[in-house]
């Protein structure tokens, strides 16, 4: 019978099923940072218990760590003992860790794919919602609690029950100046940030095989804002081209016979899904979130809701709030809306070709004089290597945008980054809570070559019409 | 972990959609290594004004009616966003061992059950009443029951929801997971031995 993707890995990773029970399924990769893990190691230190396949763990520092100077000292003692922590834990337990000084760190849903860590058909987890970027590859990947973290080093499996699975297909083409951000927020904006609660999601059609594995990663990456347990996409040569040559591939078998073990694990044609959604490329066009949920999206031609024409009372009393917190009137068009921060960064968004959209805007071109702070952080140190030889860094430098260190950053200012009260931010990451990069702090979330163009311009500005220099 | 059988409590509503963990634990809290001690530290950013100490007063749970809560009340989507677990601990130090909404974001429901804590899903008109009757009784607490899947309201009717057999199973039995698990372990050993997986190299 023909299997979609989700079916084929979950059925080879079956370890135990019995009915009316949860199965156990086998973890083929575990990434480990240093915010939900302490609690976990602490728990197998409580009971006596080892991690059971230290060789599948990999373990790196990335939401606590300063994108400044990293010669000195963490300022923040909590930071600080945070990083120690997991870097004792690692050579406690004999887990491999990439720490901030090492060239191969950076986000953990960057590196993973960078080092080759991530590959198709596989199982896997990190404690972290944005888990879901491995997905990408064709692998079924999600977050998990800290509890679930010590059950998975502890066992290498964890307890599942299987999902409901949902196609989500883009037909057609993608406009010029359209990108993989947009597609996703179009998504979310479609089917709401519930939408994808119980499923799987499987990302297919034209538009998503013309993505690369960058942009592919962007997609799966914030289909955890839309609920979903995992997104994924089929293996095909783009993925494997992909693979080729990183560090942790293995070179025994031969490359060829891996690449054809992994597309093997695409869904078989004529395989069934739950539900099937189809969007069309052509219809998507540059988006801006206009409020406190990735859902609350627009498009740039768009304008923020007027109340009076929600008809449902919850999302009505939900967008009023929104408005209030956003500081923005009912009905304003989203060209008109000014910010003074911009962020380019996270696990959505700070990937080389993410870094090259947005300095093809900039270059040239200053940032504006309402623009307090302008920050650019790499994904992770191989991207900020990248960058700098492609000469990257000295066009943004030269706009007016400060050059960083990787790290999460400002996608969740855990670190010394984030907004102050009423600061307005264009930002390239996934989440746009209240409070989410500082307390007070607006977000608005874009594309980087939206909030390129929004650093130049000081205010949202369609990309589409954008004069590169 | 704790069983959850039976409690009978006071009720605080949480009138907003969606909310997300970092609503429920901002990430300045989630520096700290140790894995109780985070009831201060809940709804932090709607629960106090901007010197962080003064209690919100336009923050509905902070009335004194609420205080002691042990049943939150909310509305769809609750726990969306991070993975957080700090978001449960959270919760539960504050004493809070049951959430009622009408849906409830995929990890943190999980999350519940590995911390001895009740998700409960009910329709959005039930959850519309309850909010309507919390709100107009002082002292407005549930008696609800696992055992028998039932909500008693104060008036004695009565509500019935619906639980995954083996998610209720471990709560009423406050089940390790690992412990569950590792009842297995010779299927992983053998799992592993056959080394089915190219996916498995390392």
């Amino acid at each position: 019978m023909a299997k979609n993707i989700y079916e084929k890995i979950w059925d080879a990773h079956l370890v135990h099923e019995e009915p009316g029970q949860d199965a156990i399924l086998y973890i083929d990769r575990h990434f480990v940072h240093e915010v939900t893990s302490p609690q976990a190691f602490e728990g197998l230190r409580l009971t006596g218990r080892k991690v059971r396949r230290p060789e599948l763990t990999f373990a790196t520092m990335d939401h606590n760590i300063p994108t400044t100077d990293r010669s000195r000292p963490i300022d923040d003692p909590l930071s600080a003992q945070q990083v120690e922590t997991l870097a004792q834990n690692c050579r406690d337990f004999g887990v491999r860790c990439f720490d901030m000084h090492d060239r191969r760190s950076g986000i953990v849903h960057i590196i993973g794919p960078e080092l080759g860590i991530t590959q198709p058909g596989q199982t896997i987890v990190c404690g972290d919602s944005h888990t879901s970027t491995h997905g990408a590859f064709g692998a079924l990947a999600f977050g998990i609690g800290t509890s679930e973290v010590e059950h998975v080093l502890a066992t290498q499996t964890l307890l599942q029950r299987r999902s409901q699975t949902m196609e989500i297909r883009v037909d057609g083409k993608l406009p010029v100046g359209v990108t993989a951000k947009d597609v996703i927020l179009a998504i979310i904006g479609k089917i709401g940030t519930a939408g994808g609660t119980g499923y799987v999601i499987e990302y297919t059609g034209s538009v998503i095989r013309a993505l690369s594995m960058e942009g592919r990663m962007t997609v799966c990456n914030m289909t955890i804002e839309a609920g979903a347990r995992a997104g994924l996409i089929s293996p095909d040569a783009t993925t494997t081209a992909y693979l080729r040559g990183r560090e942790f591939i293995p070179t025994d078998p031969s490359f060829e016979v891996l690449a054809a073990e992994w597309i093997r694990w695409a869904s078989d044609a004529g395989c069934r899904y739950d539900r099937t959604l189809v969007l069309r490329g052509e219809d998507i066009e540059p988006q801006v979130t206009w409020g406190t949920s990735p859902g609350m999206v627009t498009t740039i031609r768009g304008r923020t809701p007027v109340l009076a024409e929600l008809t449902d009372a919850n999302e009505r009393l939900a967008a009023e709030r929104a408005l209030g917190y956003m500081g923005l009137p009912e009905g304003t068009p989203m060209t008109e809306v000014a910010v003074n921060r911009i962020f380019i960064g996270s696990c959505t968004n700070a990937r080389i070709e993410d870094l090259r959209d947005a300095a093809k805007v900039a270059k040239g071109h200053k940032v504006h004089s309402g623009i307090d702070e302008a920050i650019v952080v790499p994904g992770s140190q191989q991207v900020k290597l990248q960058a700098e030889s492609e000469g990257l860094d000295r066009i943004f430098v030269e706009a007016g945008f400060e050059w960083r260190e990787s790290g999460c950053s400002m996608c969740l200012a855990m670190n010394a980054d984030k907004l102050e009260p009423g600061d307005r931010c264009a930002a390239t990451s996934n989440r746009n809570f209240e409070g989410r990069q500082g307390k007070g702090g607006r977000t608005h979330l874009v594309s980087p070559a939206m909030a390129a163009a929004a650093a130049i311009r000081g205010r949202f500005t369609d990309v589409r019409d954008w004069t590169f220099k | 972990m704790e069983p959850f059988k039976r409690l009978r409590g006071i009720v605080a509503p949480l009138d907003s959609l969606n909310v997300d963990t970092d609503q429920i634990i901002p990430k300045q809290f989630l520096k700290r290594i140790e894995r109780t001690g985070y009831e201060n530290f809940l709804f932090f950013d709607w629960r106090y004004l901007d010197d962080g100490e003064t209690p919100n007063p336009a923050f509905e749970m902070n009335a004194k009616r609420y205080q002691g809560v042990s049943i939150l009340l909310a509305r769809d989507n609750f726990g969306c966003g991070s993975s957080r677990e700090h978001a449960p601990w959270a919760l539960y130090d504050y004493g809070i061992r049951v959430v009622l909404a009408p849906s409830f974001a995929d990890i943190f429901y999980n999350n519940c059950f590995n911390n001895g804590m009740l998700p409960v899903r009910l329709p959005a008109d039930t959850i519309e009443r309850l909010f309507k009757e919390v709100r107009a009784q002082d002292g407005y607490e549930l008696t609800i029951s696992l055992i028998d899947q039932q909500i008693v309201t104060p008036d004695g009717s009565v509500i019935s929801f619906d639980i995954d057999p083996f998610l209720k199973e471990r709560l009423l039995n406050g089940w390790d997971q690992i412990g569950l698990t590792l009842r297995h372990e010779p299927k992983i050993s053998a799992y592993e031995k056959r080394g089915q997986a190219p996916f498995s190299r390392s």
